[in-house]
């Protein structure tokens, strides 16, 4: 009996969520600024600076967004979320756009009902060694210590590429990247596992970067994108659209310094003036302002900008395109055509 | 022969005294003391010189790390500039550069930085309105301050309207004159009356007029909500707002336990046996990820609020435990007494048995506490930015990516004199209320 009440609670708890989340955007639009979920700090992704004003790869994606509804790329309150709180802040509306380095999994997508509005960056399993190892390819690492944060996709990815491969290690279980950062200067583990651009970010934070490599094995896809709640397909295409203009805008040249210029009058371009909004009428269809892929554009610059300032090459990260330059490039980037 | 003896004819004694000699330099200053606490036997000796050179090794790897510090630098790779330039790449030093650059987010969050002056007025007012409690020796008019400054401290750290503060008070007021005109009629209605009537203000008028004295005097200072907070400001809130409520209901509860009221007394053991026998960091997730599920979408019920109300709960159920074992230790003949004189059951318990068993309690009662402020760190799971959460963040700017002693050091002294503060609080308390062996 009790328990009927109980299940009977959440249901109707379940319907309401449902039957409010049904309009995000309005929502959204009526208290003025977006709530978007971020971590609660990742070297390049997301991080507040001295004065508190979140900044980061992840961050400008959600300042993008702010940006295309409100035009103001400061409309956004950012929620920090751990590892276990992001999702039930996503599906009770606590946030209404999660970005936190997230990646796209079948299950996610389906049984934990979200939508997933595409890839911000194409991340890997990577291996960290020190050069004084001589190691060159993963494949050598056999005996190896292996520093691995536990219960993460990375331990699992572990334990099957070593077991393809039919090489043994010794695992050194940690709990976060900060005690890896020790352990592994330390030399309580041979190699440190996690995302290549994790790795990246810790070997620019050590006295020597020189002295570690990065062996040239991805030993995983692990494509990280942002996410909303499955159910309001509305609010999934506005933010995957936003998302599409910023890699259509590098694509088509559209940058932060001449996208003044650019949508002043019609250029030569269509596609450009469909983004624009000097032609078409793409905006209202998305229930936005004609302006809405510029002002997106103008928060925080095309993709390839947002992407060279935060961990770009130029940056104490330094990671380079690779898989997520623009398929010109030879990249996976591909936003569909604006039409 | 020395010359004091020079006339002694018979040598079997002295006819003079001796002057007085110096004491043996081994039974002298700080010889003596050095013989007879570090080297009384030759196991102590050795067990002296081995501390010596423990404390020496500590201390020859920590002191010029400390001592070497760099405290203006813009990151840890200019840190790490200035020391190769200054001291050698091989000297160690540490960068408390990260503390001269992020204290302000480590103390305050991000609670806008033009309104730090206001928790640090509250944290006065706090001081200041606690005073007349802790301290007896301080005029009892002040208490009425001390009632007044935590309505002071709400408007000054979350801002907004005064006419919510100043409402939210009268509700108390109103409280306590029903209680007071019901008290002649009868005694459980006086207490039911006093509850509920302030309760449906609260819920009902308050609001409105609220509303309405806004609109017709409009009063207030920035409103700043509560996810702005952060820092060691969050701890304090956190813990000092969970001390102050959870010492009350730990007495209530403690009362209902040893209760003879068959409901009261089940409803406080059930209450104290599931918050006791549950984790605190499972109470958290349950306030930050069940509770969204269970209230209508859209309230947002503010999180460090209800992150307030489960550790409040949390250590209310500590304290009911500690008061409990100071209730078992007040003699069976107290109780008695108390019955004897005609006293009623909280007469009794006020003026008779709480003083007793409350004086017993001091040091479970400052021990949890104590464990209670520093528990408030683990909100960092549930996302909330306190000191330890904010680490992370400082360590995710590029600029300070890699550094970790220092931030920790940094906050450990935080909360070291917090915590002693309370602890010689508690031994200053029991000294004063020693009756015994006076």
């Amino acid at each position: 009996m009790k328990k009927t009440i109980f299940l009977g609670t959440l249901t109707v708890a379940g319907l309401c969520a449902a039957a409010a989340s049904a309009a995000t955007l309005d929502d959204v639009k009526a208290r003025g600024n977006l709530n978007c979920g971020v971590t609660t700090g990742l070297t390049g992704f997301a991080a507040p600076d001295a004065n508190g004003v979140w900044e980061g790869f992840d961050v400008d994606v959600c300042r993008a967004v702010a940006a295309a509804i409100f035009g103001d790329e400061n409309a956004v309150e950012f929620v920090p979320t751990t590892g276990e709180t992001r999702f039930t802040a996503l599906s009770s509306g606590e946030i209404d756009l999660l970005a936190r380095n997230t990646t796209w999994t079948m299950s996610r997508d389906t049984d934990l009902k979200f939508d997933f509005i595409g890839v911000n960056y194409y991340d890997g399993q990577g291996f960290m060694v020190p050069r004084e190892l001589g190691v060159t390819s993963a494949k050598e690492l056999d005996g190896a210590t292996v520093c691995i944060q536990t219960g993460t996709t990375t331990e699992l990815n572990l334990a099957d590429y070593f077991r393809a491969n039919n090489i043994s290690y010794e695992p050194v279980p940690i709990q976060t990247n900060a005690e890896a950062q020790q352990q592994y200067l330390a030399g309580a583990c041979d190699v440190y596992t996690t995302d290549a651009s994790g790795l990246a970010a810790t070997r620019a934070t050590f006295e020597a970067p020189a002295d570690h490599v990065l062996l040239p094995e991805i030993i995983s896809k692990e494509p990280l994108g942002p996410l909303v709640r499955h159910g309001d397909n509305e609010w999934g295409d506005l933010t995957m659209w936003v998302l599409n203009a910023l890699i259509a805008a590098e694509e088509l040249g559209i940058t932060s310094a001449n996208i003044a210029d650019m949508s002043a009058a019609p250029t030569n371009n269509p596609e450009v003036n469909r983004i624009l909004g000097t032609e078409g009428e793409l905006g209202t269809m998305i229930g936005l302002e004609a302006d809405w892929a510029k002002n997106a554009i103008m928060a925080g610059g095309n993709y390839g900008e947002i992407f060279e300032r935060n961990i770009g090459e130029n940056t104490p990260i330094g990671l380079a395109r690779g898989l997520n330059a623009q398929w010109t490039d030879g990249g996976l980037l591909y936003a569909p055509p604006f039409r | 022969m020395s010359d004091t003896d020079a006339h002694v004819t018979n040598a079997y004694f002295r006819e003079t005294m001796i002057a007085q000699q110096p004491p043996p330099a081994t039974e002298t200053g700080a010889i003596k003391w050095l013989r007879e606490n570090l080297f009384p036997t030759w196991l102590n000796a050795i067990g002296t010189v081995v501390s010596l050179y423990v404390i020496y090794f500590i201390l020859s790897h920590v002191a010029p790390w400390f001592l070497n510090g760099i405290w203006n630098a813009s990151s840890l790779s200019e840190c790490r500039e200035i020391r190769d330039a200054t001291l050698g790449p091989d000297a160690s030093a540490a960068c408390f550069a990260v503390i001269s650059d992020r204290w302000q987010q480590l103390l305050f969050g991000f609670y806008p930085s033009e309104a730090y002056w206001r928790p640090v007025v509250a944290l006065v007012i706090l001081l200041a309105g606690l005073a007349p409690v802790l301290f007896g020796s301080i005029p009892r008019r002040f208490m009425a301050f001390s009632l007044a400054s935590p309505f002071i401290i709400f408007f000054l750290l979350w801002g907004g309207s005064i006419w919510l503060p100043i409402m939210a008070a009268v509700g108390f007021v109103i409280g306590f004159y029903v209680a007071r005109a019901l008290a002649s009629v009868n005694q459980i209605v006086a207490v039911l009356g006093a509850i509920i009537v302030p309760i449906l203000y609260w819920f009902v008028v308050m609001m409105p007029l609220v509303n309405i004295l806004q609109g017709i005097l409009p009063i207030g200072i920035m409103a700043i909500e509560s996810k702005q907070f952060g820092g060691f400001m969050l701890s304090i809130v956190i813990g000092v707002a969970a001390i102050v409520l959870s010492l009350p209901l730990g007495i209530i509860l403690a009362l209902g336990r040893a209760s003879d009221l068959f409901i009261v007394n089940k409803l406080s053991v059930g209450f104290i046996e599931v918050i006791r026998g549950v984790p605190l960091i499972v109470w958290l997730f349950t306030a930050s990820l069940l509770l969204n599920y269970f209230l209508p979408p859209g309230t947002t019920f503010d999180l460090t609020l209800r992150v307030i109300i489960m550790v409040t709960l949390f250590s209310a159920a500590y304290i009911a435990e500690v008061v409990r074992g100071g209730l078992a230790a007040v003699p069976k003949g107290q109780y008695e007494g108390a019955d004897s004189l005609g006293l009623d059951y909280w007469q009794s318990m006020r003026l008779i048995v709480l003083p007793q068993a409350l004086k017993i309690s001091i040091p479970g009662i400052v021990n949890t506490f104590i464990g209670l402020f520093k528990d408030t760190t683990l909100v960092v799971f549930i996302g909330l930015l306190d000191p330890l959460g904010l680490t992370n963040s400082i360590r995710a700017s590029t600029d300070w990516n890699g550094i970790y002693w220092e931030l920790y050091v940094f906050i450990g002294l935080l909360f070291f004199v917090a915590c002693y503060a309370m602890g010689r609080y508690s031994m200053y308390l029991e000294r004063k209320l020693q009756r015994e062996n006076r």
